[in-house]
C-alpha cells in the first residue's frame, strides 16, 4: 500500500529524513515513534502526498507519487484517513457536516442512517448539531476519526491522537482505531506516549517504529 | 459603513458554498462594487448609444441640408433672392428650397440676441434652406450659376462643420464602448482582489477540505459561486437604479431634435439586460483564475 525506497526529506536544504525503506502492507498496525522534531509528521505527510520526498521513491497504491498530478492525490486521500492532533475542522459547520464533508466533496450521497451509526460508534450521537468549538478535546479527536473514516479508507493515519487527551479517553480512541484495524484497515499512528503503545500491542500484532539520527527503525523489541 | 452595508441584502450559501463560512461584510462590499459598477455601466451604455445616435442623425441630417446665405444691399436683396430660388427650381438634385422668413430668422438668433429682437431693422443676410434629393446635387456647379447670377449668395453644403461634428459623436461613441470595457477589466480586477482576499482568509478552510480529498475545482466552484451570485445580484441592483437614473434625466427634444436624449430608446432598453449576466461572467472568469492560481500553491 505504501512503500518507501530510500525515501529522504530535505527541508531548506536541512535533511530531515533520510534513507528510509518500508513497505507497510494491508491490515497491518504500526506505531511511529521518536523524539518531539524527528520527523513522525513529517514522515506521516510524505505518506498521504501533502509533502513530496525529496530523494529515494515513494509508491503510494502502486503509483510513485512523483507521477501523481493535484487531482490524483485528491483521489489518493479518499483512500487515505488522516486524523491530526489539532483535528481542523470547518468551525462553522455542524459536526454533522464535518463527519459527512468527505462524503460532499467526493460527490457521494449522504445516508442520515450511516451517519448517525458512524457518530454512534464515536459516541458523539447526540452531539450532530453541535458546532466543533463547542466540542471538548476528546470529542473533537473522536469526530475527527468520525470523518477520516466515513470513505472507508485502506489506511488510517494518526498524528498524536491522544496528544490533548486524558488516559481514560485516549483508550476509548485506541480502542476505535484497534476496531478499524480488526476490520482490515491499515493504520499508522505516531505517538511518543509508549503506555498507549503498550495498551495496543495486548490488542493487536502492532508494530513499533522509531524515527531516530534520520532514520527509520523497528523498535518492537524494546517496549 | 458597515451598518450601511449591513442593510444590502445577502444570500444565504447553498450547497457547495457552505464549506466557505459566511463573510458579511467583504460580501456587501461585492455586492456594492458590482451594483456600483453596474450603474456607471448602464450610463457608458447609454452614451455610447446615444453618440452613436447623434453621429448618423448629424451625418444624415446635415449631408442631405444646405444654406444659402444672400448678402446684399436691402434693395437688391429681394431681386437676388428670387433669382436663387429660379437657380434651385431647375437645379438636379434639389428636392425642396424656400427662404427663410422673419420668424424662423428671429427663431435662430432668439438664443444669442433674446426674443425681443427687430430682425427688420438689421443688416441680416436671406437664408435659403435647400434639401437635396437622395442623390445629391452638384455643389460646384451650383457655386458658379450663383455666382453669374446672384453675386451675393454664397452655397454652403455644411461640410465644414458637419465632419469635425460626426468625428466628435464617433469619438464620443468609442470612449463611451472604452469606457465599458474599462468597467468590465475594473470589475474584474475588484472582484479578483475580493476573491483572493476570501481565499487567503480561508486558508484553513482549503487545507482541511485538500486533507480530506477536494478537487481543486470543488474548491474553487464554492468561491466561484459565491462571487458570481454577489457580481450578478449587485449588478441588477446597479443595473436597476442606472436605467431609473436614465429614465429620469430631461427630455432635449427642445433642441429641435438636432441633440439626442442620453438616453435608450425602442429596442435599446434591453441592452441594460445584458449587464447582469455580463458581470456574473466577469466574477465566475476573475474568481475562477484566481482560486486556480492560489489553490496551486496548496497541497
Amino acid at each position: 500500500m505504501i512503500e518507501l525506497r530510500s525515501v529522504a526529506m530535505s527541508y531548506g536544504g536541512t535533511e530531515l529524513l533520510s534513507d528510509m525503506t518500508l513497505k507497510l502492507m494491508a491490515g497491518s498496525f504500526h506505531f511511529l515513534t521518536g523524539p518531539s522534531g524527528a520527523g513522525k509528521t513529517t514522515f506521516l505527510k510524505l505518506c498521504y502526498a501533502e509533502l513530496m520526498p525529496s530523494g529515494g521513491q515513494l509508491n503510494l497504491f502502486g503509483q510513485d507519487v512523483r507521477d501523481l498530478g493535484r487531482d490524483d492525490i485528491a483521489m489518493l486521500r479518499r483512500r487515505v484517513g488522516v486524523v491530526h492532533q489539532d483535528c481542523q475542522f470547518l468551525d462553522h459547520l455542524p459536526l454533522l457536516e464535518n463527519v459527512a464533508l468527505p462524503l460532499s466533496v467526493a460527490g457521494r450521497a449522504v445516508d442520515p442512517q450511516e451517519l448517525k451509526d458512524l457518530l454512534g460508534w464515536v459516541g458523539l450521537a447526540g452531539q450532530a448539531r453541535a458546532l466543533p468549538p463547542q466540542l471538548s478535546g476528546g470529542e473533537r479527536q473522536r469526530a475527527a476519526l468520525a470523518r477520516a473514516v466515513i470513505l472507508s479508507p485502506d489506511i488510517l493515519l494518526a498524528d498524536e491522537p491522544t496528544g490533548n487527551l486524558d488516559w481514560e479517553m485516549s483508550l476509548r480512541l485506541l480502542t476505535l482505531l484497534v476496531e478499524l484495524n480488526r476490520m482490515g484497515k491499515t493504520v499508522v499512528i505516531a505517538t511518543h506516549d509508549l503506555n498507549l503503545i503498550r495498551a495496543a500491542k495486548a490488542q493487536v500484532p502492532a508494530r513499533v517504529l522509531r524515527i531516530q539520527n534520520r532514520r527509520l527503525h523497528l523498535a518492537g523489541a524494546d517496549l | 459603513m458597515r451598518r450601511l452595508l449591513g442593510l444590502l441584502p445577502q444570500a444565504e450559501p447553498r450547497g457547495a458554498d457552505r464549506v466557505v463560512p459566511p463573510t458579511g461584510f467583504t460580501a456587501r462590499l461585492t455586492l456594492l462594487t458590482a451594483a456600483a459598477m453596474a450603474f456607471l455601466a448602464v450610463f457608458a451604455l447609454a452614451l455610447s448609444l446615444a453618440s452613436g445616435r447623434l453621429a448618423d442623425r448629424w451625418a444624415e441630417a446635415l449631408a442631405r441640408s444646405a444654406t444659402i446665405r444672400i448678402s446684399a444691399p436691402a434693395e437688391q436683396m429681394a431681386a437676388q433672392t428670387r433669382a436663387v430660388l429660379d437657380i434651385l427650381a431647375v437645379t438636379p438634385g434639389v428636392a425642396s428650397a424656400r427662404a427663410l422668413d422673419e420668424a424662423e430668422m428671429r427663431n435662430l438668433l432668439s438664443p444669442w440676441f433674446g426674443p425681443d429682437l427687430p430682425v427688420d431693422t438689421l443688416p441680416l443676410p436671406q437664408l435659403v434652406e435647400v434639401v437635396e434629393t437622395a442623390g445629391g446635387l452638384d455643389a460646384e456647379g451650383l457655386r458658379l450659376r450663383l455666382a453669374a447670377e446672384a453675386p451675393g449668395a454664397l452655397f454652403d453644403d455644411h461640410t465644414r462643420w458637419r465632419r469635425p461634428l460626426v468625428a466628435a459623436a464617433e469619438r464620443l461613441r468609442l470612449l463611451g464602448i472604452l469606457s465599458l470595457v474599462l468597467i468590465g477589466g475594473a470589475t474584474a480586477a475588484m472582484i479578483t482582489l475580493a476573491a483572493q482576499a476570501a481565499l487567503a482568509a480561508n486558508g484553513q478552510v482549503i487545507r482541511v477540505l485538500r486533507l480530506v480529498g477536494a478537487r481543486d475545482v470543488f474548491i474553487a466552484r464554492a468561491f466561484v459561486r459565491r462571487f458570481t451570485l454577489r457580481g450578478f445580484s449587485g449588478a441588477v441592483l446597479g443595473t436597476v437604479l442606472g436605467v431609473a437614473a436614465v429614465a429620469a434625466l430631461p427630455d432635449t427634444d427642445a433642441a429641435g431634435g438636432f441633440l439626442t436624449g442620453l438616453g435608450f430608446q425602442g429596442w435599446g432598453w434591453l441592452w441594460p439586460l445584458a449587464i447582469p449576466p455580463l458581470a456574473a461572467g466577469v466574477a465566475f472568469g476573475a474568481t475562477r483564475a484566481a482560486a486556480l492560481r492560489m489553490l496551486k500553491g496548496i497541497r
